[in-house]
This record gives structure tokens, C-alpha cells and sequence, in this order.
């Protein structure tokens, strides 16, 4: 009896506790929860704010801004084709550089390279990725550019003169900077990018596999592209569209290099604009009215293709690696 | 040729193109640290730091305003984006295993991770610039923190995860309420990984140029002032590298150089950092 008065006050006690734990578990929860909100609030945002902004020259031009080959400022008329061509051109440009080197980079790492030089070399390679892009802008400006009309533009066109296609990819005058450069640059971009990721890919190819293939006499090279490569094959394309949407999006290492002119020519090396660099160029001075809203329509548009293409990315990265467990 | 022999050449050559391919690669990295560290260098000197960004046409100069203003905004940034990041990536690992919302989540900050850093400049000008009265520090920090977060979040909710489930339930075993186990526990083992997470948000935000030209602008005087247009070492470079003015473009390597040294060195410190936790 007096016993069981004397616990009292200790069991009330303990309650009391548990509901303060309980109420301060709520409380983590919901404050964690309002912070995850808020990094979904800011995407959602990023879209409404530009497409908000882009309203007034969405209206005055209708749909037809997304196909219409002209931007004059002095003019007010806007249209976003100049741009959106330099941007899947370089980017295009980039990806053909960039995707075998890649594939050569993650085969040398996984299959051929010894092994205490592997983590030295993968270090550089994702150290490459870390390099600011407006050092790469920088150099492709000075250094870059300069060699590259001087060495290799002349022999390129002489290459190419009288075929017929080609000879116009490669026409004009060799000044150095233009869509090539600017592609050639983004390409360096984003070759560590896409090495570091199809290096982890291939690393998710069981051993057995490799070793069953080289156990039939498969050569290394057979082995990279009858096995490895069919294996990891979601994989590598989710890498690919990751370099890619890093090139579409890229401004610093465009900026410099391509030129900065409103027009579409055929060639290669003439100047052009990418929806990035126009951006990095125009808005600072951009007058209110049609001219700012032209160019948060471009970013709108720049929004749209990168996060389809990060999307598409992400989805097959992650089917890639989920593979590994068969 | 003998199949035998083709096969061979083929082997042969495919792996000589993989190895010229890898020096193509490392080729690059030197040749763009090279011209770098040789053009970089020589602008460096006593001046560098002391003196302002100096006015069109006049001699000499240094990036003494841009510097600070850079330190400044970056730590700023840094600031804000280390506890939103960590109670996010917390709310991912520890209460959005099954949820749809803690998966869309995930997928956004995976976008947000290679979103066009211009984009997210616009965003913030939109949002601050343009309705609170003007370039400010506070609007780059703003547009740099939305660059950093996802960065942290996703980091840290991947350190989280790597947490044994033995741990956390010894913890829960003993009573300790949720909120105890996540942070004293399950967050203190991931110490070392969460701040390498920090430090690459650091690093990455570092270089970025583009979220700050329509954000904290930039300022040709020494400024303290975060609630004004700011001097900051990238957009600086990019003005002064696209200048006819020799000693502009020399401050401009310079920078260049000032800002990769500190990527680079953030980016090796944090792995020194997470290579010694990992391997005890």
C-alpha cells in the first residue's frame, strides 16, 4: 500500500516524459518536414516565376517565339530559334567529343589500368569536374581559341574544301571563336562528368560475367563491348544525358568562346549565341518591358529542355544501378 | 589476316585509343592548371590583395573588394544552406522511406543538382532583385544558398543511410525519443561525411558565376555593405577577361587562379576528410 504511493509521483513522472519526448518528436518531425517542403517550394517557384515573367512577350508573340529566327533589340522583336540552335549545337558538338573519350577514360579505369594508378587517375579525372567552368571559359578565350584559329581551323577547311556538305560546316573566316570553339570547350567540361559516371557503371558488371567471358578467350576490347557495355547499357545513357544536361545549361565556358551574335550561319566557326550566353550578356543592360520578358523566356525554355533531360537521366541512372543486384 | 589476328589488332587498338583517350584527358587538366599557374602567378603580388578593382584605363589595382565581398557572400551561403540542407537531408533518411512526397522531393534536389545555374539567377532576381529594390550580397547569397542546399541535402541523406540499423535501434532501445536518435546518434556517426558534403557545397558555389551576375551584380569599391550591389571574384574575372585593358585581364588570371586553388583545395580536403573516416 504504501508502497505502491510512494511509485506515484515516479510514474507520473515518466508519463509526463514520454508525452514531452513525444510532443518534441512531433515538433522534429514537422520542422524537418517544412525544410524538405521548402527545397520542393523553390523548384516549383524557379517554374512559376519565369513563366510569370515571360508572360508579357509569350502574349504579344504567341507561340511563334519559339520558332521565329530573329533578336533585335533596337527592334523589340524576339524570337528564341538563334539561340536554342547554338544550344543544341555545341551541346551536340560536346557530346560527340565527349562520349567516346569518355568511354575510352572509364575503360582504361576499370579493364586496363594498373591498379595503384587507378585511384590517383580517378581522382584527377573527377577533380577535372570539379574546375570552375569560368576557368575553362577563361583558357578557351586566351589559350584555346587563339591555337585553334591558327592550327586548326586552316588545315579543317582546307580538308574539307569541295565536299559537299561539310565544306560549309567549315566555311568562313578561321577568327577562332564560334559554335566549333565553344563546343570543343564544353566537351572538356563534361568529359569528367560523364567518365566518373560510366566508370561506377561498369564497376557494377559482376566479375563472373567478365571473367566467364574471358574464360572462352574474349579479348579485353571484346570483353568492353560484347559485356560490359550491353550490361551497363541504361547506365551509360544516363550518364550521356547527364553530360548533356550539364552542356545545355552551361554559361561561363559558352560565354567566352562563342562569339556572342545574333545570327544563324551554316558554318561551324562563325559566332553565335546559346540561350545561356545570351542571358549572361543581355540582362544586365535589358530594358523592362518585352526585352527582360523575352529573356526569362528563354531561361523558361532553357528550364524545360535541361529538366527533361536531367529527368530522363536520373531515371536511367537509377534503373542502371539497381541492376547490379541480378 | 587470320581471324585470330584480328581479333587481336582489333583488341590492340581499341585499348590504344582507351589509353590515348585517358592522356587526352589528363593532357587537358595540365594544360589548363599550366597556362593557369603561369599566367595566375605572375599577377599576384603585394597589390593583389590591397588595392581595389581599379577604374577603366588606370594602372595597376587588385581584387581586394572582390575577395572580401566573395568571402563574405560565401559565408553567407554557407551559413544558411548547412542547417536547412541537414534538416532536409534528416527528413529523407529518417521519415521518407515509403512517402510520395519524400520521393518527389528527392527527385527535385536531384534536378536542382545540374538545374542551369543561370536559371536559378533569373529565379532570384525575379523574387528579390526586382521586387525588394535592387542588386544586393543578400540576392547572391540567396541564388548561391538554392545552388548549395541540394547539394548538402542529398549528402547527407546518403551519409544517413549508411548508418547500421543495429545502431539506431540500440538508441531506440534504451528510450531515447526520435529527434535524440537522429541527432546525437545516427547524425554524430556521419560527422565527418556530412561536412565533406558541406565543403563540396562550398567548393561547388565557389566558382559559380552565373546565378550572381543579376543577383549581387558587383561593386568597383570596397563595400561591407550586404544590403548593396557587392564585388565578387567571379563576376569580376568575367568583366575584366572580356576587357581591351591588359591589367584588367591580368587581375582576371589571377583571380582565376586565386578561385581554383581554393575549389581545388576544399575539393582534396574533403576527401583527405571522408578517405580517414571511412577507412577507420
Amino acid at each position: 500500500m504504501n508502497q505502491a504511493a510512494n511509485t506515484t509521483p515516479s510514474v507520473d513522472l515518466h508519463a509526463r516524459r514520454v508525452r514531452l519526448f513525444k510532443l518534441q518528436d512531433t515538433l522534429f518531425h514537422q520542422i524537418t518536414l517544412i525544410f524538405a517542403l521548402a527545397v520542393l517550394v523553390a523548384l516549383l517557384g524557379i517554374l512559376a516565376s519565369l513563366a510569370i515573367e515571360a508572360m508579357p512577350v509569350l502574349k504579344h508573340f504567341g507561340p511563334s517565339f519559339l520558332w521565329t529566327n530573329q533578336w533585335s533589340v533596337p527592334d523589340d522583336e524576339y524570337g528564341a530559334v538563334i539561340s536554342i540552335y547554338g544550344t543544341v549545337v555545341t551541346s551536340i558538338i560536346a557530346l560527340v567529343i565527349a562520349v567516346p573519350v569518355s568511354f575510352g577514360i572509364a575503360l582504361f579505369l576499370t579493364e586496363t589500368c594498373p591498379v595503384w594508378l587507378r585511384r590517383p587517375l580517378g581522382t584527377a579525372i573527377e577533380l577535372l569536374a570539379g574546375v570552375p567552368s569560368i576557368i575553362y571559359g577563361i583558357w578557351g578565350l586566351f589559350i584555346f581559341a587563339p591555337l585553334f584559329a591558327e592550327h586548326v581551323q586552316p588545315h579543317l577547311q582546307s580538308f574539307f574544301e569541295g565536299m559537299p556538305v561539310l565544306e560549309g560546316w567549315f566555311a568562313g573566316p578561321p577568327i577562332g571563336i564560334g559554335i566549333l570553339t565553344a563546343g570543343i570547350v564544353l566537351s572538356l567540361m563534361v568529359i569528367p562528368f560523364i567518365a566518373s559516371v560510366m566508370r561506377d557503371v561498369f564497376e557494377t558488371v559482376p566479375p563472373v560475367l567478365k571473367e566467364s567471358a574471358y574464360g572462352i578467350g574474349c579479348t579485353t576490347w571484346e570483353v568492353a563491348t560484347h559485356i560490359v557495355l550491353p550490361y551497363t547499357r541504361v547506365g551509360v545513357i544516363g550518364g550521356i544525358m547527364l553530360g548533356l544536361g550539364r552542356a545545355l545549361g552551361e554559361t561561363m565556358a559558352v560565354t567566352f568562346v562563342i562569339g556572342n551574335a545574333n545570327r544563324i550561319v551554316g558554318s561551324l566557326f562563325s559566332p553565335g549565341n546559346s540561350i545561356a550566353s545570351t542571358l549572361a550578356n543581355e540582362f544586365g543592360e535589358a530594358d523592362p518591358g518585352l526585352h527582360i520578358s523575352a529573356l526569362f523566356a528563354l531561361g523558361l525554355v532553357l528550364f524545360i529542355i535541361t529538366f527533361v533531360v536531367l529527368a530522363i537521366s536520373r531515371w536511367l541512372i537509377h534503373r542502371g544501378t539497381v541492376k547490379q543486384g541480378i | 589476316m587470320s581471324l585470330y589476328n584480328r581479333r587481336i589488332w582489333i583488341n590492340r587498338i581499341g585499348i590504344a585509343l582507351s589509353m590515348v583517350a585517358m592522356t587526352f584527358g589528363l593532357l587537358a587538366l595540365m594544360w589548363i592548371l599550366w597556362t593557369l599557374f603561369s599566367k595566375g602567378f605572375a599577377a599576384l603580388d603585394w597589390a593583389f590583395f590591397t588595392h581595389d578593382t581599379p577604374a577603366p584605363g588606370s594602372e595597376g589595382g587588385g581584387l581586394r573588394n572582390a575577395i572580401v565581398g566573395s568571402l563574405m557572400i560565401i559565408g553567407v551561403t554557407t551559413f544558411a544552406s548547412t542547417p536547412i540542407g541537414i534538416l532536409a537531408g534528416i527528413y529523407l533518411a529518417e521519415f521518407g522511406n515509403t512517402s510520395r512526397f519524400a520521393a518527389t522531393t528527392r527527385f527535385v534536389t536531384d534536378i536542382m543538382l545540374s538545374a542551369p545555374s543561370i536559371v536559378i539567377g533569373l529565379f532570384v532576381y525575379a523574387l528579390a532583385v526586382a521586387t525588394l529594390g535592387g542588386f544586393s550580397g543578400w540576392a547572391g547569397a540567396l541564388a548561391l544558398s538554392l545552388i548549395a542546399i541540394p547539394v548538402v541535402v542529398r549528402t547527407t541523406e546518403n551519409m544517413l543511410r549508411l548508418v547500421p540499423s543495429s545502431l539506431r535501434e540500440a538508441a531506440f532501445a534504451i528510450g531515447a525519443p526520435h529527434w535524440q536518435v537522429s541527432i546525437r546518434v545516427t547524425l554524430r556517426a556521419v560527422k565527418a561525411g556530412v561536412v565533406t558534403g558541406i565543403l563540396l557545397a562550398i567548393a561547388r558555389v565557389t566558382g559559380e558565376t552565373a546565378p550572381l551576375l543579376f543577383t549581387a551584380l558587383n561593386n568597383q569599391f570596397f563595400s561591407t555593405n550586404m544590403s548593396q550591389p557587392m564585388g565578387n571574384l567571379p563576376v569580376v574575372i568575367f568583366q575584366f577577361a572580356m576587357s581591351p585593358y591588359d591589367n584588367w585581364v591580368n587581375l582576371a588570371w589571377g583571380g582565376a587562379l586565386l578561385i581554383a586553388l581554393l575549389v581545388l583545395g576544399i575539393n582534396i580536403m574533403a576527401r583527405v576528410l571522408f578517405r580517414k573516416k571511412s577507412t577507420n
